[in-house]
């Protein structure tokens, strides 16, 4: 559900390689305000560097990556971190601190850059979020007692302790079973309604996509090679490998 | 291309590239801890947390080891000085060896195992489960948090702990002392401490902080830097222990000499 044609995110002819491998080769996107895109692949064809390179954990080669007007490879220090506060990342193993409870993770980033919160007010907004990720009893439990779902909610509960207006999701279904995978799913679709946030989605799992994405994206070979509504992306594929991922994914599913 | 031309290298050769490159690696991550301890935002909470950690929670190991060293090196010391009548010198020997080299090296060895190991599993799990990256995004210097903070709670806590293993050896050395030979607290003391010097205790505090700052230092560098997953954080924390322990051999040796030719001036 797009709900303007304002870009959030711009990214323009966007080159990354790791020594002599070439993972990013030329990349277009656009990320509209409101929207949920999906950007689907193999393993290794370089989805989590691009939103890697989106929140300046890696930085390109060459091309540029403007995220909420800016131009990430040119901020600094500060700067960069102020654009992040902007941008939610979910990992794909979740990324919960091993050493700290729920509560302690979320109050992680909220304590660290929103200043004058009370004891009281930061509970509050733990609490909250908890409840719209569906795990409030959780939040005094340390991140080895929970499952591979509920670390992924509270993995998006910590984003979304900073109000984000990006959200950017990294394999949210991988390692889960089909049930969990299905909740993770509408969670997804849950917070875009709820906190109107702009998404990207990386996942290599169809039905995440066309549960979650307005827009479908497939990189291959370090470039999109098809953009669009998940039909118009996979009903009548015309590149061959497009068309192989959608089989896979079906047989498999 | 590079990976090509570094296969053709002779085994030689690639080890003394990768000796070197370790080092200027090592020696950007020594930088860095100089540039980011000095500008805030300050992580005292972290600092006092790790302070706790590496300090309090080492304390049994400690008590039990020195108290131990204490009572073998008296048992061990005394038939030489009784050859030559001389075990009423025994306090002074033990108090001089104690608190100039065994108490900051046992401390040290034991802290660079316990201490060292832990940190370098820990950073290196954070690592490769992207839990450091997860500071990142979300605006914090995950440097600060946990190296700044770590190395800052070893170079303040070695020092503290050497000073507790030398009190503990030498309270296992009066027991030792006195399982022979009766002799007062009082007097055993006024003895060690007629023995040692002010140079002998500020080179000890000295050479300790040293150790401290060489164990989180090359514990947060081996964890920081893992890879390759589960294995790498094995590798990592053993590293940060074998690492740790040949530098403090190292500067220990170095102390020494620096401390001999300040005692000859």
């Amino acid at each position: 559900m797009v709900e303007t044609e304002e870009k959030v995110v711009e990214v323009k002819n966007l080159f990354k390689s790791f020594g002599d491998l070439k993972v990013l080769q030329g990349v277009d996107l656009d990320l509209y305000k409101g929207e949920n895109l999906v950007v689907l692949g193999k393993s290794g064809s370089g989805k989590s560097v691009l939103i890697k390179i989106m929140v300046g954990l890696l930085k390109q080669d060459s091309g540029s990556m403007m995220v909420l007007g800016e131009d990430v490879a040119n901020l600094g220090v500060k700067a960069l971190n102020e654009l992040r506060l902007n941008i939610g990342f979910s990992f794909q193993n979740s990324a919960l601190y091993d050493s700290m409870t729920v509560r302690e993770n979320m109050e992680f980033p909220l304590v660290r850059n929103v200043k004058n919160l009370t004891k009281k007010e930061i509970t509050m907004k733990i609490e909250e979020l908890l409840d719209s990720v569906g795990l409030p009893q959780s939040i005094d439990q340390m991140p080895s007692e929970l499952s591979g779902g509920q670390k992924k909610r509270i993995g998006v509960a910590r984003t979304l302790i900073l109000e984000p207006e990006i959200m950017l999701y990294d394999e949210p279904t991988a390692g889960l079973d089909p049930i969990t995978c299905i909740d993770i799913n509408n969670l997804i679709v849950q917070i875009r309604e709820q906190y109107n946030t702009s998404s990207i989605v990386i996942t290599h799992d169809l039905t995440c996509a066309k549960m979650t994405g307005d827009r479908q994206a497939v990189l291959l070979d370090g470039q999109f090679k098809a953009k669009g509504s998940f039909e118009e992306v996979f009903a009548g594929a015309e590149d061959q490998r497009v068309k192989s991922f959608y089989d896979y994914n079906f047989i498999n599913s | 291309m590079a990976e090509d031309k570094d296969d053709k290298k002779p085994f030689l050769s690639k080890k003394i590239d990768k000796f070197f490159t370790g080092l200027a690696s090592a020696y950007r991550f020594v930088l860095r801890f100089f540039k980011e301890v000095f500008v805030p935002p300050y992580e005292f909470k972290e600092v006092v947390q790790q302070c706790y950690r590496i300090g309090v929670e080492s304390l049994p190991l400690i008590s039990l080891t020195g108290f131990i060293v204490g009572i073998v090196f008296t048992n061990q010391s005394r038939p030489s000085l009784e050859e030559f009548g001389a075990s009423s010198w025994l306090p002074s020997l033990i108090s001089i060896a104690v608190v100039r080299a065994m108490g900051p090296l046992v401390t040290a060895l034991i802290a660079a195992g316990k201490v060292g190991s832990s940190i370098g599993a820990e950073i290196g799990s954070m690592k490769v489960t992207e839990q450091i990256d997860a500071m990142e995004v979300s605006a914090t210097n995950p440097f600060k948090f946990l190296v700044v903070s770590r190395v800052l709670a070893t170079t303040f806590m070695i020092p503290l702990l050497v000073m507790y293993t030398d009190f503990v050896a030498l309270m296992g050395s009066f027991l030792s002392v006195n399982s022979k030979e009766l002799v007062s607290m009082s007097t055993f003391f006024v003895q060690v401490f007629e023995s040692i010097s002010f140079l002998d205790i500020f080179s000890s505090v000295l050479k300790s902080l040293l150790f401290g700052f060489t164990i989180g230092m090359v514990g947060c560098y081996k964890g920081y830097n893992s890879s390759k997953g589960t294995e790498g954080v094995g590798r990592a924390a053993n590293s940060a222990v074998v690492i740790s322990m040949f530098l403090i051999f190292i500067e220990e040796l170095l102390a020494l000499q620096i401390v001999n030719a300040i005692r000859t001036w």
